[in-house]
C-alpha cells in the first residue's frame, strides 16, 4: 500500500508465510476482477420524501492510528503474560539487521528460545536465512507496504505458537521513516545504524530515533576505512532522544556483541 | 510513504462513524495534524483521491487543522515552540523535554448527510 504507485487495493495486502510453505509471489496482472461492489440495487425509493438534506456534524475526536494502537496493546499484553521479550528492529535497508540477527541467534540459541518475524516487501530470502539456523520464523511480505502494522504481527504470532520465557525478534521493513509511526506491541524498539551511513542520520530521520529505546551502531569493523565520527553520531541521536542506550558492534567479526548479549539475557 | 496507511485509517473511521449515524456520506471532514506527528500533509493530499475512491469520503471536503509543536523543558520548565522533534530548550539547551502539543493525528469532526 505505497502511495508512490497509488495502489491501495487488497491485492497488494500483506502475505504471511513460513519457509517451505506454498509461496505466493503476487505476480498476477493488475486489472483482474476489479468489480467496485456495485451490486446493491440503487432503487432510490425516497423515504418519506421530505428531502431537507439535514447536515449533521459528528464530533469524532478519534486518533487515526487507534486501530493499530488497540491491536498493538493486545500483542503487548500477550507478550507480557508469556514473558516474551519482543524487539522491533528498525533501520534503513542494508544496515545489517539480518546479519546481526543471524549472529545473535547462532551464538545464543543454545541458551535462549528465539522466534523471528521477518518483514520485507518481497521474497522469503530473509526467512530462509533464519530458518537455516533452525529458528522458527514467519515471513511477512507487505507487497507495496513500507512498514509492518500491529495486525500483521497479531496474525504472524499465531503461526509461531510462541513458548513462554522467549525472545521474539521482529525485523521490520528496511525503512527509516514509515515504521516509526506504527507500534507493533514490542517491548523495546531497536534502531540499527551502520558506520557507512552519515552521522547526521538521527536528525535527518528523527522520528525513528525519537521512538526507539536502543541504538545499535553496526559495522564498527569498518571504522578505519570510513569517514564517520561515532561520537558525533551519538550526540545527534541523543539530541533527538536523550534516553537512547547504545551498543557498538560488528555483526561480521563479533566485536562488541557480548555486551549486546548480556543486555538481551538480562531482559528475560 | 505511510500516508496511504494514514488515509486508509481515516477512511475506516469515516465509514464506521457514518454507518453508526445512519448517514449516507460525508460532506466535510476535519482533521487535526500536528507538525511533529510525522505526517507530510502534501503526501497525504497526494494519496487522498485514490484512498477515498468509492467510499463515503469520495466527495467530502477535507479541512486540515495544523497544530503547532510546543515543548516544556524538564530541566528549567521553559515552554517553547517546536518545529522539529529534536529542538532543544532555547533557554538552557537541555534535550530533555515533554511534548505538550504537535503529535496530534486525529479525525475531529465529520459532517454527514
Amino acid at each position: 500500500m505505497c502511495g508512490t504507485c497509488g495502489c491501495g487495493s487488497d491485492e497488494n495486502g500483506p502475505v504471511i508465510s513460513k519457509p517451505g510453505e506454498h509461496y505466493h509471489t503476487h505476480s498476477h496482472s493488475h486489472d483482474e476482477n476489479h468489480h467496485h461492489h456495485d451490486d446493491h440495487s440503487h432503487s432510490h425509493s425516497h423515504h418519506g420524501h421530505s428531502h431537507d438534506h439535514k447536515h449533521k456534524v459528528l464530533e469524532i475526536e478519534q486518533d487515526i492510528l487507534q486501530n493499530n494502537a488497540v491491536l498493538a496493546g493486545r500483542n503487548r499484553g500477550y507478550f507480557e503474560a508469556k514473558n516474551i521479550f519482543a524487539l522491533n528492529l528498525v533501520s534503513s535497508p542494508g544496515s545489517g539487521k539480518t546479519s546481526l540477527l543471524e549472529r545473535t541467534l547462532a551464538d545464543l540459541k543454545g541458551e535462549i528460545t528465539f522466534y523471528v518475524i521477518e518483514g520485507d516487501q518481497q521474497t522469503l530470502n530473509d526467512a530462509n536465512r533464519i530458518a537455516a539456523l533452525n529458528i522458527p520464523v514467519v515471513q511477512i511480505n507487505t507487497g507495496k507496504g513500507c512498514h509492518l502494522e500491529s495486525d500483521m504481527i497479531y496474525d504472524a504470532v499465531k503461526k509461531l505458537e510462541l513458548k513462554d520465557n522467549s525472545i521474539l525478534m521482529i525485523e521490520n521493513v528496511g525503512n527509516l521513516v514509515c515504521p516509526s509511526m506504527f507500534d507493533l506491541g514490542e517491548s523495546k524498539r531497536v534502531v540499527i545504524i551502520s558506520t557507512t551511513e552519515g552521522e547526521d542520520k538521527p536528525i535527518k530521520y528523527p522520528d525513528m530515533f525519537h521512538t526507539s529505546d536502543i541504538c545499535i551502531i553496526n559495522k564498527i569493523d569498518l571504522l578505519p576505512y570510513v569517514n564517520i565520527d561515532v561520537q558525533k553520531l551519538k550526540d545527534y541521536a541523543l539530541q533527538v532522544n536523550p534516553n537512547l542506550k547504545f551498543f557498538e558492534v560488528s555483526a561480521t567479526n563479533g566485536d562488541g556483541m557480548e555486551t549486546w548479549y548480556k543486555w538481551l539475557k538480562s531482559n528475560i | 510513504m505511510h500516508e496511504l496507511s494514514i488515509a486508509l485509517g481515516i477512511v475506516k473511521i469515516a465509514e464506521d462513524e457514518t454507518k453508526k449515524a445512519n448517514a449516507k456520506k460525508v460532506t466535510k471532514i476535519e482533521l487535526e495534524i500536528g507538525v511533529l506527528a510525522g505526517v507530510e500533509i502534501d503526501s497525504l493530499n497526494f494519496v487522498w483521491s485514490s484512498a477515498v475512491e468509492d467510499t463515503v469520503l469520495e466527495f467530502a471536503e477535507k479541512e486540515v487543522v495544523v497544530i503547532n509543536g510546543m515543548g516544556k523543558c524538564i530541566d528549567c520548565d521553559t515552554e517553547f515552540n517546536m518545529e522539529n522533534i529534536y529542538d532543544c530548550c532555547p533557554k538552557c539547551g537541555s534535550n530533555f523535554k515533554g511534548i505538550l502539543q504537535g503529535k496530534e493525528l486525529k479525525v475531529k469532526t465529520l459532517e454527514v448527510i
